[in-house]
């Protein structure tokens, strides 16, 4: 009873890294994300399907094969890996490693999130504010973010639930090092292929389980603040 | 200000020629739907780009397809008021009201806000939101969006479509208010001959992507009375009335007109049908009829079996229809002294 919910130095590590993976992801990905949304409601771009084909692809994928994927790109060996050794970026076997296959992995999961609430936005609004003097830039920032807000909140909450639980291609990118890449998910594995370490496996579990219901209680309370304005 | 455009825009099987010049500050776009209107306005507007031609606003050039000038709509100083109100859900009113105006130059802001809000009577409404508003009230907040930017031009989309019959015509003297006392041009949109007439001087007839005829509103108006079941309806402006007995009595002009309803305490807009007036030579000893008019004939205008006399009446013009026997048996011609009789219910309130 007395190892109960008692954390090594290992696994307070990997709490904060997978707290920094997840803000890391989230961060990254929200404008990329909010400019990918953008793009597939209101560009009238032939080809567009084929783009949005490519961005859903992480979604079906097996996870494993979207790390491997990221690996033949950005590997020491890979199609960048000149590229990021000339601006001295290590992205195999790194926290970078880490946040790049999470935010690779949600990325489809806020585009969808934020896509559905712009959806929802009158056309019809954003012409009114051109008219009414608003240029493109000023309209995208007055009237198309404060109406997708919701959406956008509701994709930065998938991303960041989506980023903590990233088991797959984080394992092949960025290895499972602890203290470097070792992400609560990567440690409960290694805890359940060490003998006797069930117990620490359930620890682990728990904090994961009250971590992420906290995060959805937070983008709740933001949720409902937002729509009262 | 004058509006010159000659631009031609195809969309799909759809073609918009529309050539013309406009000079007068209340112009109108009259036509059925689905005859370009609302493309000309998108146009004009610079929401839909034309495949050639050029637009010129008041000496400034809008859009030239040949030299390659294309200003975007926020730079074209054209304000729109839309169908439906267009209102930004997520901002109060005083947010929407104003949003055109932060982002007009401080020197073209000829149109102090205190003051529209007063005539647009949206004092008590401003910091409420948009959602928590009635119909006519959204209207009216789009028109004020709209008149404070400080436009060149407003161009009105059907803004009455949409709204209750009852509704529809109490916003007009709001907006007739808000244009004149703003000195704003209007190029007013509808498919609505009633609402032309209180709006426009000047009408362009749109059919089918095309400009058919450019005429005065009042001469369109008139040739309606040709159509079957058409005929030409006055539209009276009077003031405020005071009750007498059972009935009420409004002033027109120098002269006063009795009617069954009762109404506002300030400008009031009525209809009479021009086949509902009577005329008379001489006086008749004793007539149910409670308005009897000492009007001069001003002049004549015929339609297949119609006729329709140009009264002057104490300084109104009024339009009486009669068929041509009765012009021959009665020899009306311009100059001769009739007497126009008009039922006390006859009238029909609008505003």
């Amino acid at each position: 009873m007395e190892t109960f919910l008692t954390l090594t130095a290992q696994d307070t590590d990997a709490i904060w890294l997978s707290i920094k993976v997840a803000c890391g992801a989230t961060l990254i990905a929200t404008p990329l994300g909010f400019a990918t949304a953008h793009f597939l409601v209101f560009s009238r771009m032939p080809g567009k399907s084929l783009i949005e084909g490519l961005i859903n692809l992480p979604l079906v994928l097996p996870p494993v094969v979207v790390g491997y994927l990221l690996l033949l790109v950005f590997g020491q060996a890979g199609y960048l890996g000149p590229l990021l050794r000339s601006v001295d970026i290590r992205v195999i076997f790194t926290l970078t490693g880490a946040v790049l296959a999470s935010a690779v992995v949600g990325f489809p999961l806020m585009v969808r999130a934020i896509r559905i609430g712009m959806e929802e936005i009158d056309g019809n609004c954003l012409m009114a504010a051109r008219t009414l003097g608003a240029g493109w830039w000023d309209t995208l920032a007055t009237i198309t973010l404060p109406l997708s807000a919701r959406a956008v909140l509701a994709g930065m909450t998938l991303m960041f639930a989506r980023s903590l639980g990233e088991f797959g291609a984080t394992i092949i990118l960025a290895g499972n090092i602890p203290g470097v890449t070792q992400t609560i998910p990567l440690a409960i594995y290694e805890y359940t292929n060490t003998p006797g370490g069930d117990r620490m496996a359930l620890n682990l579990c728990l904090v994961s389980i009250v971590l992420s219901f906290a995060i959805l209680l937070v983008s709740e309370a933001i949720g409902r603040n937002l729509k009262r304005r | 200000m004058e509006l010159e455009v000659d631009i031609e825009k195809r969309l799909g099987s759809f073609r918009c020629t529309a050539a013309f010049t406009l000079h007068l500050p209340r112009c109108g776009v009259f036509g059925p739907s689905g005859s370009g209107k609302s493309t000309l306005m998108n146009l004009l507007a610079g929401l839909l780009v034309p495949d050639r031609g050029r637009i010129r606003l008041a000496g400034h050039t809008l859009y030239d397809g040949e030299a390659g000038i294309n200003l975007p709509p926020e730079q074209r100083r054209i304000g729109v008021v839309f169908q439906h109100a267009r209102l930004f859900p997520h901002m109060n009113v005083r947010r929407n009201l104003l949003y055109g105006w932060r982002r007009t130059d401080a020197g073209d802001r000829r149109i102090d806000p205190e003051a529209l809000i007063e005539v647009l009577n949206l004092g008590h409404l401003l910091h409420r939101g948009v959602n928590r508003l009635s119909g006519g009230e959204r209207q009216r907040v789009a028109l004020g969006r709209t008149v404070l930017a400080c436009p060149r031009l407003i161009l009105m989309d059907e803004p009455l479509t949409g709204l209750d019959e009852e509704l529809k015509y109490q916003i007009i003297p709001y907006l007739q208010r808000a244009l004149d006392d703003f000195a704003i041009p209007l190029l007013f949109i509808s498919h609505s001959l009633r609402e032309m007439r209180l709006m426009t001087d000047e009408v362009l007839v749109f059919r089918d992507g095309a400009v058919q005829a450019q005429l005065a509103t009042e001469s369109l108006a008139r040739s309606d009375m040709a159509t079957a079941g058409g005929g030409y309806t006055n539209m009276l402006h009077l003031g405020p009335p005071r009750p007498v007995g059972d009935l009420w009595r409004y002033p027109w002009g120098e002269v006063e007109l009795v009617l069954t309803e009762g109404g506002r305490n300030g400008d009031n807009f009525v209809e009479l049908e021009a086949r509902d007036i009577i005329l008379f030579k001489g006086c008749p000893a004793a007539i149910s009829a409670r308005n009897l008019l000492a009007c001069k004939v001003v002049g004549l205008f015929g339609v297949s079996n119609r006729v329709g006399v140009e009264l002057d009446c104490g300084g109104n013009r009024l339009v009486a229809q009669i068929v041509p026997e009765s012009v021959r048996e009665m020899g009306i011609t311009a100059g001769v002294e009739v007497v126009a009789a008009i039922k006390a219910s006859s009238f029909r309130r609008i505003v």
